[in-house]
């Protein structure tokens, strides 16, 4: 199966190892995988903040990348969400449908398409989920705590044979870090302490690492953690999973 | 309606300063959300319910037209005398023209979010007509003259320790005595003599009936009761989308008010009024106020499914940390958020903004309705009528521009890093709000694609 | 034009074109549990006291050894007038302030919620059982339904001009979430369970 590789436009230009553990990730589990160099951006940024009107060309490019996959993978849940709710084109709206329907993030595509239950790895530290809100609220990646419903974890369940890795469990399971978009700059004083109060949460639980599926709400948990000289560190899932 | 709205970033940057305090509110509200979750979790058709709830309100939504004439007409025939207000001001004056008809200067009042919403108490005042709130929250709130930060729980902004100051200087009860036993029984004397005295009452109505024509009131204090009971003259004030088609469908909202509200099975008391009291006149004013302009949204129609429970502002971690009075509306957080702009766009255009779209408030919302939607689809409302500083709107435009094109992003994003020029979370610089209280990642060697093209060149000249 | 047809024609034009079907409340309230147990339970937990009783005579014990007889009590039930007074039921509402205690009989109970519902063909006067101290409240024990759907089945299209579920003490928690019993109505509920 030909998977194209949607890279979020901060991982390419801040997280490159996290693009590389996809890659190399998904090239392991038998997938043809290639990276469109024209890709830009999901037009994520834009949209939430009011001007969905101005991401036609964006959104253009977007379909011109990805339009001749099969699947198209990206670690990223709200840069996924956001193609799956949001990607219409007026040139080629049989293709953004196409997009629509065959884009995942990357647990859901292990999990949901090559069915793969858990991924063989080593990684032996004391670590703390975080669950980004569009992958969890938006994909269904996990259950949501506000529902009276079974409990299930596609990121946690690929997770069950990493060696020596042990998973805590949170106080407060699945509360946003404040990240969300320009909010974290326009409404800066309660982002930050939304970010403080998770980081608080990690904390009490002793974690070594914190990891999820969003590297946007990881650099702000990072970005306090490293003003607070804090020991902990984070890490994309696509990492831990790509261990060996 | 004051002229300089403080906006909600500015009054949450002001909120945070007390640690402490900011602290104490987010533990409190979260408190009351796991009190809803075990209270949710504990019935098993919980989601059937909330299903159920929607469905009717849905049903109701969209035969408004037929069901507010069968409730005026039951109404009516119960013997309640039915009123009509377009707006907040209209309303006053009818609640008012009610007061002065029977010569009366005084009323008490239990809890009404319709009543702030239209500032009735202070219509009153300026008419010579005092207002008691009965409710302690309300009462609490109403001494210390300010507006309720919550509209199930209006003093939760405050600790025992404020009360108790607000209650020693208007009651005379003992400076520094902060127990809540204390207090509330102070408040219990002061509102007695309330109850007894006033001749006119007003309510808020939680739920309307069209196929009886009566109304429901929930409490758990019974301030409603002992006022309604003991006046006159009984006001009721709804909005008009307070309605059930039947009271059979009573059922599934009292099952689901209070358990998302504060995770109580029921509130105490659950008072259906149908007839006036021997003796007593009975009146309901029907009130509009933007809601059949709402009506006409079809994004934010379902906005009018709101049972006013306050679950969404109890899960809401931004609510949580910034509290209800930076939302500057009678109603705030997420439902408020999609509520206010329709009332104001210009005063509420920074609400929706307010927000992470993290998505738990459409989660816990009884009647399900699409709150965190409706925040991103008023984003861009905002934005189209030009509420949103030109400046940024420049900005966006250049970044869709740039987003548009490949090669203008590559050469932006291998000469300067597109993303940290551009991504207004990353701008580089000093006066970013990002470097407040977070450090910038920083950037590595190379960049994944040209990781990834060093990589196909050299597969390629190993061929 | 009135401000109620301006209203309705508003709503007329924007309200959906098409109306969405009601749905069936018939799925709701099926599950099966102990109905006296949760009742008890429910009740207990939300600051009610419960007591079994299979008579009158028992309730009138009960009554006597816990309530400041020499105070006013006042009740519905006429088995019960050696005990309590019952001829309030014209007299001025306001009358009732200086009530104890009053006891009064209930249609129906909600397992689910302890709720407990009443109307003013049972209550005496709408204020009775808001106004004194304290409350007492008789119910059947075949009249406990396991939920407000079941609940709302018995009510049927019954007329009445004021009715209410009571589910135990008034109460608030508005200062600093800390919960008081006996906000405005009675400071204590006391459920007698007969049969």
């Amino acid at each position: 199966m030909k998977v194209g590789l949607f890279i979020p436009c901060y991982v390419d230009q801040f997280y490159p190892q996290i693009g590389i553990a996809s890659l190399e990730l998904l090239q392991k589990l038998g997938c043809e995988v290639s990276f469109p160099m024209d890709q830009t951006c999901c037009g994520q940024p834009m949209a939430n903040s009011g001007y969905a009107h101005l991401t036609g060309g964006c959104d253009t490019n977007f379909v011109n990348n990805f339009s001749e996959f099969d699947y198209i993978v990206c670690p990223s849940g709200s840069c996924t969400l956001h193609v799956k709710d949001h990607l219409h084109s007026k040139e080629n709206e049989a293709a953004a449908t196409h997009i629509r329907n065959n884009v995942y993030e990357l647990t859901e595509f292990l999990t949901d398409v090559l069915k793969v239950e858990a991924i063989e790895g080593n990684f032996p530290y004391k670590v703390g989920m975080h669950q980004s809100c569009h992958g969890q609220r938006g994909l269904k990646l996990s259950q949501m705590s506000e529902l009276n419903a079974a409990p299930f974890s596609k990121p946690e369940q690929l997770l069950t044979k990493i060696k020596g890795l042990e998973l805590v469990s949170l106080s407060r399971k699945d509360e946003c870090c404040g990240f969300g978009g320009t909010f974290c700059v326009t409404e800066e004083a309660v982002s930050v302490k939304m970010g403080q109060d998770r980081i608080k949460d990690h904390e009490a639980h002793q974690v070594d690492y914190i990891t999820g599926g969003d590297m946007s709400c990881l650099m702000h948990l990072e970005g306090i953690l490293k003003r607070q000289k804090s020991n902990i560190k984070v890490i994309h899932i696509a990492e831990i999973l790509n261990s060996i | 309606m004051k002229e300089n709205t403080i906006d909600h970033s500015t009054a949450a940057a002001t909120f945070n300063k007390d640690v402490e305090r900011v602290n104490w509110h987010d533990e409190t509200l979260w408190f009351v959300r796991s009190k809803r979750d075990k209270s949710a979790h504990a019935i098993p058709e919980w989601e059937t319910l909330r299903e159920t709830a929607s469905n009717i309100k849905n049903n109701v939504l969209s035969n408004m037209h037929h069901y507010l004439q069968e409730f005026e007409a039951k109404a009516k025939e119960n013997g309640i005398i039915v009123h009509w207000a377009a707006d907040g001001d209209e309303h006053n004056k009818i609640v008012h023209s009610i007061i002065a008809k029977h010569g009366v200067t005084q009323m008490v009042k239990s809890k009404s979010m319709l009543t702030e919403e239209c500032h009735l108490n202070e219509y009153l005042a300026d008419n010579g007509i005092e207002v008691i709130d009965s409710d302690l929250g309300e009462f609490i709130v109403q001494l210390r003259k300010e507006p309720p930060s919550h509209i199930v729980l209006p003093a939760i902004h405050l600790k025992k320790e404020d009360v108790s100051d607000t209650f020693h200087e208007h009651l005379g009860t003992e400076k520094g005595n902060n127990n809540p036993q204390y207090l509330t029984e102070a408040a219990r004397k002061e509102l007695r003599d309330t109850f007894l005295t006033r001749k006119v009452a007003l309510t808020g109505v939680n739920f309307a009936v069209a196929e009886t024509g009566e109304f429901v009131v929930c409490t758990n204090e019974g301030n409603a009761d002992m006022g309604a009971h003991l006046a006159d003259v009984h006001i009721a004030c709804m909005g008009f989308e307070k309605l059930v088609p039947e009271r059979k469908h009573l059922g599934v909202f009292l099952r689901l008010l209070a358990r998302s509200a504060t995770g109580q099975p029921i509130t105490t008391f659950s008072s259906h009024f149908k007839k006036p009291r021997e003796g007593q006149e009975m009146h309901i004013v029907i009130v509009d106020n933007g809601r059949s302009t709402q009506l006409g949204r079809e994004e934010f129609r379902n906005s009018l499914k709101c049972i006013r429970c306050g679950a969404c502002m109890n899960t809401c971690p931004v609510y949580r940390r910034s509290g209800g009075h930076s939302y500057h509306n009678a109603v705030a957080g997420p439902i408020g958020s999609i509520l206010a702009p329709n009332l104001d766009m210009k005063k509420n255009a920074d609400l929706p903004f307010a927000s992470t779209l993290c998505g738990s408030c459409t989660n816990v919302c009884p009647v399900k309705i699409d709150i965190h939607d409706q925040l991103y689809k008023w984003r861009q409302v905002l934005v189209k009528e030009g509420y949103t500083p030109t400046s940024k709107t420049v900005a966006m435009k250049g970044m869709s521009a740039v987003l548009a094109n490949p090669s203008v992003f590559k050469i932006a994003g291998k000469a300067g890093r597109f993303v940290i020029k551009n991504m207004p979370f990353m701008v580089n610089n000093s006066m970013n709000a990002w470097y407040n209280q977070r450090e910038m990642p920083t950037p590595p060697q190379e960049s994944f694609r040209e990781w990834y093209a060093k990589r196909q060149k050299e597969s390629k000249d190993k061929k | 034009m009135s401000s109620r047809d301006s209203i309705l024609n508003k709503i007329k034009s924007n309200q959906p074109s098409s109306v969405n079907e009601l749905p069936d409340l018939s799925v709701l309230g099926l599950e099966k549990f102990d109905v006296i147990e949760t009742y008890k339970t429910v009740l207990k937990g939300i600051g009610g006291f419960c007591e079994e009783v299979s008579s009158l005579d028992e309730v009138k014990n009960y009554i006597a050894t816990h309530y400041p007889t020499e105070k006013r009590m006042i009740t519905t039930i006429s088995e019960l007038a050696d005990i309590a007074e019952t001829d309030w039921t014209s007299d001025d509402p306001h009358s009732l302030q200086n009530v104890e205690l009053a006891v009064i009989k209930a249609h129906l109970g909600v397992a689910e919620n302890s709720g407990l519902w009443v109307t003013d063909a049972i209550l005496g006067q709408r204020v009775s059982p808001f106004i004194p101290q304290y409350l007492a409240i008789i119910v059947n024990k075949n009249d406990i339904v396991p939920t407000m759907q079941q609940a709302y089945e018995r009510i049927g299209d019954l007329d009445y001009g004021f009715g209410t579920f009571i589910a135990g003490p008034s109460k608030t928690a508005d200062i600093e979430q800390s919960l008081v019993l006996g906000a405005h109505g009675a400071r204590g509920l006391t459920v007698f369970l007969m049969g």
